[in-house]
């Protein structure tokens, strides 16, 4: 018999109606928004699991705990996060793929996580749900130089491979993308890359707690075009280090070579850090534009998290490990 | 004063050249250019520059494949509508994209090599268009025709600028690239000679 599984009974405003509950607490976590930037440190909210008030339309609406990140920078709405992606699944026009992405089938869902491992797993859609879920206001800079400023809602890689018990020889982690060649255009499209598409991280990286699994953004699960039903979210590096719909986590041993470094190895390097110093070959990584103002930012080292990972890199010459 | 005639197709295409900029403002307006108004306004101006170049350089060798003169007198209109859409282009980036940031445009604009043939492209249709008069085509003689054959340079440059925008994997650059070399080629007296001659067999 088929297992039924709780989110084929729980829709999904009920299960979002906890986030009535934090908006009701809208100035409490206002104020700890400004306590954890004070400490430097990102914001982030743990949401109540179990907590379930009664379901209404409205609940459905984008909504985020802060207004600001943590550098007092305003968030970018919902519309132009979830209007301007680049999926080349769907199209290498970032303007088409919310789009080709419409209604695209994310659930049911697997993710398989093995490799090195002492606990190969499968996890559904439900079982990412069983994570504690919290909102993280990330900005996101994009290695072709605009950023934007997004509320995800998650839970640190880390979590997930602890379950898995990582062996001691694992030094990398491997992401794969789904490869759908019957509902996603893309492949079909541009030929010329060496789909799935492929991402990776050191195990320092993968671990560190910045480095988030992002299952939705704005309160509410994850759309098609932004990765749904799971994605890396990795503030630090450029977004296309943040694999999107993720089916697959392997841990290895020598360093994935992503999709990206297979398809230009001069112009995208394995680190992908956001560096202002170091320029991309054809264009300065100096100065971005945040998506929704006139002229441009400059752009911050680690894109303004060095604090937090800068140690990570240290004694790396960042302009060979690009 | 001489009164000059218009024939349809010029009309049309003193129509026509607006039109992208029409479009382009009515998105504006309304708000449809997505959520990087910046970036698209830009793509789009400069690829109508890029069009525009390479139908002012399609005049001379399908006139005379199609033995049709009127295409030469659209030559001037489309590469001065192609230089007005380069301006807009370059406007863009230097105002809104860059807000007059000057340091950040000379890092921006000197030091890449995709700013630089862009900028470079730029100055070509410059110059091309304040020598567009009649009185420069009288003063300058015979280099005229030599200067104006930049243009081709301008049209080249242009898809390189456009290649390296783009990421590897997409070909619609090289396309336009094609094209232009094409053009480039039919120029070239041999294949002048070879195109007029499978020309008057099948007219014949």
């Amino acid at each position: 018999m088929r297992k039924i599984s709780p989110s084929e009974i729980t829709p999904e405003h009920v299960y979002l109606s906890r986030r009535d509950i934090l908006k009701s607490m809208g100035i409490l976590t206002g104020a700890a928004a400004l306590l954890a930037a004070c400490n430097g440190k990102s914001p982030t909210f743990t949401l109540e699991p179990g907590l379930e008030g009664d379901p209404t339309a409205d609940q459905l609406d984008p909504s985020a705990s802060v207004t600001v990140d943590e550098l007092g920078d305003p968030l970018n709405s919902f519309d132009d996060i979830t209007n301007y992606n680049n999926y080349y699944e769907f199209s290498t026009d970032k303007i088409d793929v919310a789009r080709l992405a419409e209604g695209y089938p994310t659930s049911p869902w697997e993710i398989q996580v093995g490799g090195l491992v002492h606990n190969p797993m499968t996890f559904s859609v439900d079982d990412l749900r069983n994570f504690e879920i919290e909102e993280r206001i990330y900005r996101l800079r994009c290695v072709e130089a605009w950023s934007m400023v997004i509320p995800w809602m998650g839970f640190p890689l880390s979590k997930l491979l602890a379950q898995v018990e990582p062996k001691t020889e694992a030094k990398y982690v491997r992401f794969e993308t789904i490869y759908d060649t019957e509902g996603m255009p893309g492949f079909s499209k541009y030929p010329f890359y060496q789909w799935p598409y492929v991402e990776g991280l050191r195990m320092d990286e993968a671990m560190h707690d910045l480095t988030l699994m992002a299952t939705g953004l704005y309160g509410k699960d994850l759309l098609p075009q932004n990765g749904a039903p799971a994605r890396l979210v990795v503030p630090w590096k450029y977004g296309f280090k943040s694999i999107k719909s993720i089916v697959k986590i392997d841990l290895v041993t020598e360093m994935p070579v992503s999709l990206w470094m297979n398809a230009a190895p001069n112009e995208y390097g394995f680190y992908a850090n956001v560096n202002p110093e170091v320029d991309h070959p054809r264009w300065s990584q100096g100065s971005e534009r945040r998506i929704g103002e006139f002229g441009r930012r400059e752009t911050l080292m680690f894109n303004g998290y060095a604090d937090e990972v800068a140690s990570l890199y240290s004694g790396m010459d960042l302009a060979v490990n690009f | 004063m001489k009164r000059r005639r218009f024939h349809p197709l010029q009309i049309i295409t003193y129509i026509v050249v607006w039109v992208p900029l029409i479009i382009l403002l009515w998105d504006l307006t309304h708000d449809n250019l997505g959520a990087d108004i910046i970036r698209e306004a830009t793509l789009r101006t400069g690829k109508t520059a890029l069009v525009l170049l390479v139908l002012s350089l399609a005049c001379t060798p399908v006139s005379t494949i199609l033995n049709y003169k009127l295409l030469l007198k659209l030559r001037r209109p489309l590469g001065l509508y192609s230089f007005m859409y380069a301006s807009i282009h370059f406007s863009i980036f230097i105002g809104v994209d860059y807000f007059f940031d000057l340091t950040l445009i000379k890092s921006a604009l000197l030091e890449k090599r995709f700013a630089i043939v862009g900028l470079t492209t730029g100055l070509i249709l410059l110059v091309l268009a304040i020598t567009s008069t009649q009185g420069w085509k009288r003063r300058l003689k015979k280099r005229w025709a030599q200067l104006h054959k930049l243009a081709y340079a301008a049209g080249f440059l242009a898809t390189v600028h456009y290649v390296w925008l783009v990421k590897q994997g997409v070909v619609e650059p090289w396309i336009w690239m094609g094209v232009v070399l094409i053009l480039l080629l039919a120029r070239v007296p041999t294949v002048k000679r070879f195109s007029l001659a499978v020309r008057n067999r099948l007219v014949s």
